[in-house]
């Protein structure tokens, strides 16, 4: 048994570009659903519109790096603004309905054939990092310590991940202290007592929207960075997975989802390097390696019921700021 | 799920060798000057790409491929032995389309489309091939198609209706919006398949076996954990995660025992029956049956039972039905036994219908199962039957325009508009939403 290898492996994702992109959705949906409210069960579309939305505008438009950029945010703020429209007027539970019908119409507009040209379809696309590496000021070499050792473009991709995500926390941070935030929050509580006030409610939850999708958006380009755009890794499941990190570390909260996203990757990664090892050295011999894989799902599925019905202000929330709306 | 766009019938061989020789000494005789040589195109280019069509060992002329790439076009015609060839002016990446217009009736590009990515390797010639087939491309008349299609989404729609029914009682009776119930259907199907291939059962007792257990499934679902989080006071939201979180580990547990792969019910693939224009295998026929005489005898329970009454006026306002002295939870406990049952049911039905049993096959169908429900009205049990025939013909009429990837776009499309200018679905009561 390879302990030093499991641990390593499970170290790495503590700080790793996928890590920081589950906590940058999971903070946009912090802001949905923590502070506002809003079931989004779309944030798997808002991180393939950022994914494709970058890819296709450096591989079919040569668009330079904040080009890519600015198109995968606006795409994601047209998105908010066709899901937001028809459903914020209504019951909550109408919004997951359409955000997860909305999120399954993305990813199935990036995989038909019909667009392949642009989309590669089910293959997705690659071949889009050059731009990104050419702005990498670190020289060629290896940087970090242990099983935090990068190359060059690595190390960068982390500096430039993990910034964002804490430029993100920080921004959270501040704006639901503002007023802003204290809106939000009541829209939480108590709709109609902050429609009294005389407040907006739909143009307060149309702002949240976009302000968690476009967080979304840009966890999607860092999830994409390290790796090719594929269709298949936006399904529905990935929403649920972002659902799973933010309730563990707690809805209403800005440490939450970071601290939650990084527990979950490194367990995740635990777990599965220690089944697969535990299979190879025959310690579990009704099992096979692949088992091993689903029964970390089948774990993570029972960990969101679990949290939901034990612990629902999660590891960080407070149990007096409601967890979940009615 | 079940027939692709260009409806491909296979026509008798001997009927298409016969065509395919008419139709050469045909084009023979018209195109026999001019056409000997081949026509080439961008002679004055280095770089070439070309193919090779044939068709059963014999070369077609006159079909038209098109060259398109690094900002260049050309096309050109096959000649008299088949071949084409264009020049290039720049190593790359190329697409080439054939025009299937351009074959000859019978003949259709089999496999990988009529459009090939080609790039240059190390040599200056490309030879790009087209794998052709015999096949019938658009013989069928558009009416003959939207009649077909029609019956299928008929199929498609009742099988749906059977899920819709069950996810729309229980929204109505607990308030809970129930992702869960993709793996109920599954369920069904997972059950039959155990019984009727791996045990042997004749297939009508292994559905029922499936269907028995499945309603089995839905009561200790219920009393195992939904009745306990009713009692704790859980609300409408927590409760749909916990649902979320039980079709996750659900699916995955049943990718644990029965692995990623498609296994076929017995029966699957039966040869298709013809009634005029339409064709329907004896399989659709008595899933479409089934499928009526169920949905007859749910609305029977509904409107004329006992039970079926105070299941509605739960549905209506719990408290005021609990005021009157229904038993809530026993209406409850009913409604989740029933809709798992129909659940299952209709796992076997779309087990047929896709074709083929799979561990994730429930996820796939439950945004349409949602879609169905919201469109009809949430929480009304007609509404749920009206919405999934809208839906399930929608999907496989929209195939008639659109490709047959993108057809449950078109229905989640149509949810979003829906719920745009009538939120509160089809049937449902105008009430306030929001």
């Amino acid at each position: 048994m390879d302990w030093g290898a499991i641990f390593g492996n499970a170290a790495v994702e503590l700080i790793s570009p996928t890590t920081a992109a589950y906590a940058l959705a999971a903070l946009g949906l912090a802001v949905h659903f923590g502070y506002t409210g809003l079931l989004n069960f779309g944030q798997a579309g808002f991180m393939a519109l950022g994914a494709y939305g970058y890819a296709i505008s450096i591989l079919t438009f040569g668009f330079p790096v904040w080009g890519a950029f600015l198109v995968g945010v606006g795409a994601s703020v047209v998105f908010a603004l066709i899901l937001g429209i028809p459903t914020l007027r209504l019951r909550a539970d109408y919004l997951a309905i359409v955000t997860i019908a909305a999120a399954e119409i993305v990813r199935l507009l990036f995989t038909t054939n019909t667009f392949a040209s642009v989309t590669g379809s089910a293959n997705g696309l690659s071949g889009y990092k050059n731009e990104f590496a050419a702005l990498n000021p670190l020289a060629d070499g290896t940087y970090g310590f242990g099983p935090f050792t990068n190359n060059a473009y690595d190390t960068w991709l982390r500096i430039v991940a993990w910034s964002i995500v804490i430029i993100a926390a920080l921004l959270v941070w501040q704006i639901m202290r503002s007023p802003w935030g204290r809106v939000i929050k009541g829209i939480r509580e108590d709709e109609d007592a902050v429609r009294a006030l005389g407040k907006n409610v739909y143009a307060y939850k149309m702002q949240s929207l976009i302000f968690g999708g476009v967080l979304g958006t840009i966890a999607g380009m860092i999830f994409a960075l390290p790796r090719a755009v594929v269709p298949s890794n936006y399904q529905t499941t990935l929403t649920f997975f972002i659902y799973a990190i933010l309730l563990l570390g707690g809805a209403a909260t800005v440490l939450g989802p970071i601290i939650g996203s990084m527990i979950f990757w490194v367990l995740l990664s635990f777990f599965s390097g220690f089944i697969a090892r535990a299979v190879e050295a025959g310690w579990l011999p009704f099992m096979t390696g692949i088992q091993g894989g689903q029964l970390s799902f089948i774990l993570v599925g029972a960990a969101i019921m679990a949290i939901v019905i034990f612990r629902p202000q999660g590891i960080f929330g407070n149990k007096k700021e409601l967890a979940f709306v009615r | 799920m079940k027939s692709t766009l260009t409806a491909q019938r296979y026509v008798p061989r001997m009927l298409v060798i016969l065509l395919l020789t008419l139709l050469a000494a045909f084009t023979m005789a018209t195109f026999s000057v001019g056409s000997a040589q081949a026509d080439e195109v961008g002679t004055e280019y280095d770089f070439t790409i070309s193919g090779n069509v044939k068709f059963d060992g014999k070369p077609l002329d006159g079909v038209a491929v098109a060259v398109d790439g690094n900002s260049y076009k050309a096309d050109t015609v096959t000649d008299a032995d088949g071949k084409w060839s264009i020049g290039v002016p720049e190593k790359g990446t190329y697409k080439v389309t054939l025009d299937e217009e351009t074959l000859p009736k019978g003949v259709i590009v089999a496999k990988g489309g009529n459009v090939i990515n080609t790039e240059f390797g190390l040599t200056d010639r490309r030879s790009v091939n087209f794998f052709l087939g015999e096949g019938v491309r658009n013989t069928v008349s558009f009416f003959d198609q939207f009649v077909n299609r029609f019956f299928n989404g008929l199929n498609f729609g009742l099988l749906l209706a059977l899920a819709a029914i069950g996810v729309s009682l229980i929204f109505g009776t607990t308030g809970l919006s129930n992702f869960a119930h993709a793996e109920l259907i599954t369920f069904g199907a997972l059950m039959t398949l155990v019984f009727s291939v791996n045990l042997g059962l004749p297939i009508w007792l292994a559905i029922l076996i499936a269907i028995a257990l499945s309603g089995v499934f839905g009561y200790s679902l219920d009393a195992v954990l939904w009745k306990p989080l009713r009692r704790k006071g859980v609300a409408v939201i927590p409760l749909m995660i916990v649902s979320i979180g039980l079709s996750l580990a659900l699916r995955y547990l049943y990718q644990y025992f029965f692995g990623g792969s498609t296994s076929q019910l017995p029966g699957a693939g039966m040869a298709d029956l013809k009634f005029g224009p339409i064709s329907l295998s004896p399989i659709d026929l008595a899933s479409m049956g089934i499928s009526i005489v169920v949905l007859l005898a749910v609305a029977y329970f509904l409107l004329r039972t006992r039970i079926g009454k105070a299941t509605r006026a739960v549905s209506d306002n719990p408290s005021l039905a609990s005021a009157s002295g229904i038993d809530v939870d026993n209406v409850i406990r009913i409604v989740w036994v029933v809709g798992a049952a129909l659940a299952g049911l209709s796992g076997v039905l779309w087990a047929y219908f896709r074709p083929g049993v799979s561990w994730d096959m429930g996820f796939q169908m439950l945004l349409l199962v949602f879609a169905a429900v919201t469109l009809g009205g949430l929480g009304t049990a007609f509404g749920a039957l009206v919405g999934s025939l809208i839906v399930g013909l929608f999907v496989e009429l929209s195939t008639l325009w659109l490709p047959s990837d993108m057809k449950i776009v078109g229905a989640l499309v149509i949810l979003i508009l829906v719920l745009l200018f009538r939120p509160q679905g089809i049937l449902g009561r105008k009430e306030r939403i929001g």
